[in-house]
Parts: C-alpha cells; structure tokens; sequence
C-alpha cells in the first residue's frame, strides 16, 4: 500500500499561501507519498499561548489532536512552520504534564479523550528522509541559479522544538542542492522577519526585511527559499519599501519546477517567472 | 545622607515569576538577550533593563516603555541565554498583566489593509495583542 501522510493546513494554506499548498501536494504525490487532508481540523491559534496558567489557547491545537485521533492516525504533518510551531509545542505541553492533560480532557467535549498519542511533524522531517527519491524525482536541475534558505523562527526555536541544529540549521540546503541549486550561506537565515507586526507595525518588518534582503544579496543570492507563509508575505510584500525585488519562493515550488511539474505561482507579490524565465527553468 | 523612599511592586515580580514560570533573580544582566534581538532598536529599553525593574518592583518603569510589545517571541534570546531564563516567558507574562486589566493594543478599525494579510499574522497579532 502507498505511504501517505495526514495533513493539517491551518488557515492561511487555502488562500493566501495557495502556491504552497499546491506545489507541495505536487511535490509529494510525485515523490510517490501523497499528503492527504485531515477530514477535521481547527485552527491552531498562530501564535503560541506562552502563559503556565493558560489552558484555554490550548484547546485548539489539542482538538485537532483529537481529529487525528478520531481517523486512527498517530501523526500529522504541516506544512506552515508556525502552525508547526503551535501545535508541537501544545502538543508537547499535553504529553509532558499529566494534570494539563487531564483538565484539557475535563474540558474538551471530544470523545474518547485525547490519549497524547499523536505526533506533529513538519514537511521538512518527511523530505529530511527522501532524499534518493527527490534526486530520482529531479527531471530539469535548477543550475546556474543562487538561492538564499531562510528558515525564520518558528522551526528552529525554542530549541524543544527544533527541526535542526537552533543555530545552524542545513535541512533545507541539503534538500535545494539536490535539486542542482547553488546555496549560498546565507548569515541571516535564522533571524526573525518581524512575524506579525506586519498588522500594525509594518515599521517594523521593512527594517527586518531590508536587514535580511540586503545580507542576502550581498552574499549574491538571487532569490529567497523559505517554507513560511507569514515569512513569505513579510520577505515578498514588504520589499516594496526596500531597493530590493528578489523572488521569495517556497520551497516545494522550487522542488516541483526541478521535478517538471506544473504551478500556480499566483500570489507571489514578486513575479519570479522573469528569474525562471532568464534561467532558462520556463519557457 | 537622605535616602529616598522608594515605592515598590513585589506583587509585581510575583505575578510575573507565576504567569512564566521562569525566575527573574536569576538573570545576571550579561545583555546576550538584548545582543542578539533582532528587534533591539525599537525597544525603548533594553530587556534586561525590564527584568531589573520587575525586580526592583518598579512596575511603572516596566509599563510604561514599549519592550515587551515590540518583542515578536521569536525566542532568539531563550534559546541564549546563559542562564536558561525563557525570555520570550517573561515578555508574554508582562504583556498578560497588561491585556488582562482589559486593555488591548490593536484595534480591528485600525487596520487599513486587512484584505491584504494572510490569516496567520492577524490572528497571531490578535493573539499577542487583546485580552
């Protein structure tokens, strides 16, 4: 039977970041184990609740536990890092604190209660395992191109949580050089782009994109490789206030350029296509 | 020599040592929190300076400056510091005592662009920033 992985998509993968859902569903249908959506799920809340006392931000996270419970699967995977970042660490707190775990039972209306069995994974643990299948998935290298991995925050921090080294992360340059990528070290790759101050202080996040963009650059990145969708909107809309125009890509777009699919790349406020165009990847 | 008489909130420190589970005296002010803060310019003190007033028991100090609101818990300085304080723990708890006497920082009407931003940072700002 073919491996498939359960997936949560939280609430900005059907809009605004629906060039990553569509290139990453591609990318692992192709890869041969598909994602398939949760039939329930609930909002995880975006932001993680960091109070001892607070219970009740918990319970969203902990229902969507509960759905991949109820479907009899023991793990999820994401592919937004701050709905990873959420629902591991809620996840985390149940599973380490058997008295939270017992009044998030007392509480919820779910039934059977949630047994702390279920696992959170990111894209990036599945693709970390692939690695043969994507060199074999790769029909058209992405050569003479150079890209700069951001990774942010919310995979690497806080440490309980990390998918990699907090302070040196190389996942996702061992996934890009396989697809023929040259990756360059990019010295601001674990830094913050201002999250959501992107509301209210938009200030804010232009000083931490100009910060991020210019380091990039210099180093002679031509384009950005992330896996955020809070990071992909600040990196991408907020250039506009900057001297920059460098395309912000999703990683799993990259990957499915490379494997010869076919997508969207609608909501990308920074065309890429003359990039690719120029590269030689579309025609 | 005249000493002043200091007013002091250690119901502050209290409340704030409670909602983060983290110990404020354990802080020894080395400032890696603040080097390493991506946000660092914008803060109108620095954050150790936070911790040392919260000890102090100098609530209106805390309060009435910018830090813990432009801080955006990207746990930079959790994951640093020498001596294992979570950081990004003690901003959230300031920012509780704040949005749980019913004042928020954000106001819906305010937001000029809302069709233009992904869900996850108005709920993440909402989150950070109402009661």
């Amino acid at each position: 039977m073919e491996k498939s992985h359960l997936y949560y998509p939280g609430c900005t993968m059907k809009t605004k970041a629906s060039d990553y859902e569509d290139s990453a569903m591609k990318v692992m249908e192709k890869l041969g184990e598909p994602l398939i959506e949760m039939e329930d799920w609930y909002c995880c809340g975006a932001v993680q609740s960091l109070t001892e006392d607070d219970i009740m931000h918990q319970i969203a996270p902990i229902r969507t536990m509960c759905c991949a419970q109820e479907q009899g699967e023991d793990e999820i995977v994401t592919l937004c890092d701050m709905c990873y970042n959420v629902l591991r660490q809620a996840n985390d707190r149940m599973k380490e604190n058997e008295d939270d775990l017992e009044t998030m039972n007392e509480f919820l209306d779910e039934d059977p209660d949630y047994d702390g069995g279920v696992e959170v994974y990111h894209l990036f643990h599945i693709l970390e395992g692939m690695k043969e299948e994507i060199e074999d998935a790769v029909e058209n290298p992405l050569e003479d191109m150079v890209v700069a991995p951001y990774y942010g925050c919310m995979l690497l921090r806080p440490d309980n949580v990390a998918i990699d080294e907090t302070e040196d992360p190389e996942i996702m340059e061992g996934i890009l050089e396989l697809l023929g990528l040259e990756v360059l070290e990019n010295p601001k790759r674990t830094e913050c782009c201002g999250s959501y101050h992107t509301v209210n202080r938009s200030d804010i996040v232009e000083k931490r994109v100009e910060d991020i963009v210019s380091h990039a650059v210099k180093e002679g990145a031509e384009a950005i490789v992330l896996s955020c969708p809070l990071c992909q909107f600040n990196l991408d809309f907020n250039q506009r206030a900057t001297e920059f125009d460098v395309p912000v890509f999703y990683i799993t777009e990259l990957m499915a350029l490379s494997f010869g699919l076919d997508i969207e790349m609608k909501k990308h406020k920074i065309d890429p296509r003359s990039l690719l165009k120029e590269k030689g990847i579309l025609e | 020599m005249k000493l002043k008489k200091l007013t002091r909130d250690i119901d502050f420190m209290d409340k704030v040592e409670e909602l983060s589970g983290q110990s404020l005296n354990s802080c020894i002010q080395c400032g890696t929190c603040a080097a390493g803060c991506p946000f660092v310019e914008d803060m109108e003190i620095l954050p150790e300076r936070v911790f040392k007033h919260i000890t102090l028991g100098n609530i209106d100090k805390v309060l009435e400056h910018n830090t813990m609101w432009i801080c955006a818990a990207c746990y930079t300085c959790s994951v640093r510091c020498p001596r294992d304080i979570d950081i990004a723990k003690i901003m959230e708890a300031v920012r509780q005592v704040v949005l749980r006497a019913n004042i928020d920082m954000v106001d819906v009407d305010e937001i000029d662009n809302m069709e233009e931003l992904p869900q996850l940072a108005v709920v993440g700002c909402f989150r950070k920033e109402t009661g």
